[in-house]
């Protein structure tokens, strides 16, 4: 008898120290389905498709595949399977070509030398057959992110896998390459692959997939034909309430010019170009000015150059009044908040207590340091606890919980806090939803614009569409480290939005770089 | 069992715990050892490095021994201390034993040259091993170079440069340098009344109370200062403490230079007490420095911890010197103490599997409660469904 499953994951229990990861859940993919894997951060997508990869091991529960029951001890399993998967983060060797990569591991030798004809007959009629446009010859550090990813998928079908996992493919791309994933989805599923897709962007389920199937917490919440259901609802059943999906906020009132950049041009520390060239903008109080781009545009290095976390090669920048293109990263945190985009590597000492990150950028303060150098431990604690009052951080033991052992919610809460309660004009906010679920989200855009609200100039630095779309009253658009587009968010559509980010249209600087090119 | 399970995860215990478990397998090794060499002296001679100077006859005899263990203590401490302070950094100063040979260096050349008293040849001392230890410092701040191979670099080439220098001071007749007591016995450290309490035993001085000292004094900058607070941010996270606007880079030259400096007075504590004079033709890096290191792991990595390892150490060191030479090699004290230092070392690794087994048997408690009331709702489940 033919089961109807490529692959069946039955009452699966994975348990951690302290929590259930996976509590009994069940997903069940059809054979060529596109079958969409929806939760929050945190609500054990990853443990569950970990587990049918073979590195963990669940507690209880089967995993079938054709309806006949298989154990996966390792990836090596999964993969004689025919299970193969797209990493949110790419599994390439950067040094090698396309077509060194996807034969990575299955090379096929003779007398030990490589046999590469075959494997590139092999990779183009793939590609042709399911439209991946891929250069074989081109090494993985040259080529584009859309096309690293098609690399990853060509991976899977040279394994001749018949069950592919998307693990939040679209991160990475511009709404025009997202658009190209999922016509390749759409082909692969016509091909009669079976493709899990794992994601928290409703509006792609909505796109392409069958089937969805939501976890909450660690809970198999329930599945349901994506024809008949609304965003609505799967974002109910993600969240377990309504969520308000559209940031409310009044028009801005502008006031004074907080933050002025001329010129600014910053180094890059990978190649010998520019990251950052050129930019000028202002930030005035009572806005929100939202920089919007596909990572890896500079926006990291315009930060920095910013904050003073990196010399700048050229350019002005003026706070409040002040030039502080050459100030030390103390004396413009005076004036400057800054959520930095890595919170681990840059936001928190994470051996460090809660208490003393809370006062990171303030410890040399009177308030927290007395004349003779001793720290005021009383003060510091009650801070903290005023903090985590305020703006509802939860951690385990309070000030004195190590920060590494928050979650990453609460650690970004922390951040938050210590920014927004510090003195401060212009609050530089970097990705700063990066990795926090739904609700938080809302908890986070509701603060930028109280911030704003409450007359500070807030620069938003994000990546997230969605995010771009709502939150600010002005968009920046920067592209190979230049500000290419200046867009009103009201009057914008996704649409154009992406074409900007991709580098094909623009509206700011047009003429600037016509002016040198006459010179 | 609660309270039982809750002291077991307490740090405090455990680092006790673990340091106590390092020695004990320690000296199981070393028995060992002492078994496979000569089977009949073995258990004397672990006796022996245990008891030290317990094993002398007389009363005043023990006084004495215990005060020359002691007189060695306060150097060992305080290159426990210079690794600890750096450890605490994110820094590991393997460079201490340089650092200690620079401050014997300036510290004896200023008592034997320039007749200098010797809170003088302390403070230059202090100087010499700064001075050392923030070349490692300033080549890890602004050239990325790793401290321990500037570190271990710079151990030889002090050496050498010591040798060389102290070659002008020593006695015409042996390797030695000139003995301070002879020469200038202002540069020799004060006992203060101290020596009375050890049967007059003379390198039993200030030294002892003020390392001591260094070691609280060094507990309160690392958990109660801003200075403590700032060193601890940069050696936990480089890159936080940079965005927290702190000076990173001149971090890590001062403490690599307080470091210098501990270890630098560490070797005047020894120099300058007259217990022994520096040997001009020696050929390898004092061990002082290195024995600070197991000192350091060995009291968890806790200023005051340090104290008492240190003075364990030192004790099973000279303990190991007392060891029948008829029965052993004259090798064996050596080889003895070293094993029991080396396992001293693996403090952290114990702790790292002490934790790892805590953590392994709660998941377990866990899944057995979990289980049970998954079994029963799912029992219960299918009950109603029949």
């Amino acid at each position: 008898m033919d089961a109807p499953y490529a692959i069946e994951m039955v009452n699966i229990t994975k348990r951690f120290p302290g929590i259930i990861a996976n509590d009994n859940i069940t997903l069940q993919l059809r054979r060529g389905e596109i079958h969409a894997l929806l939760g929050e951060n945190g609500a054990g997508k990853s443990t569950l498709m970990s587990v049918l990869f073979g590195l963990y091991q669940a507690e209880e529960g089967v995993i079938k595949k054709d309806g006949k029951e298989v154990k996966i001890n390792d990836p090596n399993d999964a993969n004689d399977l025919g299970i193969g998967m797209v990493h949110q983060h790419f599994k390439l060797v950067q040094c090698f070509t396309v077509l060194e990569n996807i034969i990575l591991g299955v090379e096929s030798t003779k007398g030990g030398l490589l046999q590469m004809d075959e494997a590139r007959e092999k990779v183009l009629a793939l590609s042709d057959k399911y439209g991946l446009q891929v250069d074989p010859d081109a090494k993985i550090e040259d080529i584009t992110v859309g096309m690293q990813q098609r690399t990853e998928i060509l991976k899977m079908l040279y394994r001749d896998n018949e069950i592919l996992i998307f693990d939040e493919p679209t991160a990475v791309l511009t709404p025009q390459e997202i658009e190209e994933l999922m016509e390749i989805m759409r082909n692969l599923r016509a091909e009669g692959k079976s493709i899990l897709f794992i994601t928290h962007k409703l509006n792609e389920i909505k796109a392409v997939a069958d089937r969805v199937s939501v976890l909450r917490r660690g809970k198999y919440i329930g599945t349901v034909d994506v024809a008949d259901t609304s965003k609505e609802e799967m974002s109910r059943m993600m969240v377990g309430r309504d969520v308000n999906m559209v940031v409310e906020k009044e028009p801005a009132k502008t006031g004074d010019t907080i933050l002025k950049i001329e010129d600014m041009t910053v180094a890059s520390k990978v190649h010998s170009n520019n990251a950052v060239k050129d930019v000028s903008l202002e930030v005035k109080e009572g806005e929100i000015v939202c920089i919007a781009g596909i990572d890896g545009n500079g926006q990291t290095e315009f930060v920095y150059g910013l904050t003073g976390m990196e010399p700048l090669v050229s350019g002005k920048i003026t706070l409040c009044g002040k030039d502080i293109s050459n100030a030390s990263i103390r004396s413009r945190s005076k004036e400057m908040s800054h959520i930095p985009e890595d919170r681990h590597k840059h936001g928190l000492v994470l051996d460090y207590p809660l208490e003393y990150n809370m006062i990171l950028q303030r410890y040399y303060q009177p308030q927290f340091t007395s004349g003779a150098g001793f720290l005021k431990r009383k003060e510091i604690r009650e801070y903290s606890e005023k903090l985590e009052a305020e703006y509802d951080v939860r951690s385990g033991q309070g000030p004195v919980t190590i920060a590494r052992s928050m979650s990453g919610g609460n650690q970004q809460k922390a951040i938050i806090a210590r920014e927004v309660d510090k003195d401060h004009k212009l609050l530089v906010a970097v990705q700063p939803t990066r990795g926090l679920d739904v609700g938080a989200i809302e908890g986070v855009h509701k603060q930028l614009i109280a911030e704003r609200d409450n007359g500070r100039a807030v620069l938003l630095v994000s990546l997230e569409l969605e995010e771009v779309m709502n939150v600010p009253d002005r968009i920046l658009v920067m592209y190979e480290g230049e500000i290419v587009g200046e867009l009103d968010p009201k009057k914008t559509t996704v649409e154009e939005l992406g074409l900007y980010m991709a580098g094909a249209k623009r509206n700011v600087g047009a003429e600037k770089a016509e002016r040198k090119e006459e010179a | 069992m609660e309270e039982k399970k809750s002291l077991i995860k307490n740090p405090s215990f455990q680092a006790i715990l673990t340091s106590v478990v390092c020695i004990i397998l320690g000296l199981l090794i070393g028995y060992i050892v002492l078994l496979i060499i000569n089977p009949v002296g073995a258990g004397e001679a672990i006796k022996t490095i245990i008891l030290n100077f317990l094993t002398r006859a007389s009363s005043m005899a023990r006084a004495k021994a215990l005060g020359n263990t002691l007189a060695k203590t306060a150097p060992l401490l305080m290159c426990a201390l210079s690794i600890c302070f750096c450890y605490k950094v994110g820094l590991f100063n393997i460079g201490a034993p340089g650092q200690y040979e620079a401050g014997a260096c300036i510290g004896l050349y200023a008592a034997l040259a320039w007749n200098c008293n010797w809170i003088v040849c302390l403070l230059l001392a202090a100087v010499a091993g700064a001075l050392v230890g923030s070349i490692s410092g300033f080549l890890k701040a602004y050239r990325n170079v790793n401290e321990v191979i500037s570190g271990i670099m710079l151990n030889w080439i002090i050496l050498y440069l010591t040798n060389m220098i102290l070659t002008r001071v020593k006695d015409p007749t042996s390797p030695y340098t000139m003995k301070l007591s002879s020469k200038n016995s202002g540069a020799l450290i004060p006992s203060a009344g101290l020596e009375a309490l050890f049967a007059h035993n003379k390198t039993v001085t200030l030294a002892i109370p003020l390392s001591i000292l260094f070691a609280v004094l060094i507990w309160v900058i690392l958990n109660k200062t801003k200075f403590g607070y700032e060193l601890k941010a940069t050696g936990f996270n480089k890159e936080a403490a940079k965005y927290a606007g702190m000076k990173e880079k001149q971090n890590i030259i001062v403490t690599l230079a307080i470091g210098g400096a501990l270890a630098g007075v560490g070797a005047a504590f020894l120099f300058l007490t007259g217990y022994q004079e520096w040997s001009t033709t020696q050929s390898s890096v004092p061990v002082m420095g290195f024995n600070g290191i197991a000192a350091t792991f060995l009291g968890g990595l806790h200023p005051i911890g340090t104290i008492f390892a240190s003075f364990f150490i030192q004790s099973i060191t000279d303990g190991g010197a007392l060891i029948d030479k008829s029965v052993y090699p004259s090798q064996i004290s050596e080889l003895i103490s070293s094993i029991i230092i080396y396992l001293c070392g693996f403090v952290l690794f114990f702790k790292y599997a002490l934790n790892n087994w805590i953590r392994k048997k709660e998941t377990r408690e866990i899944s057995k409660v979990d289980g049970k009331v998954i079994d029963t709702a799912a029992a219960g489940k299918e009950g109603g469904d029949k």
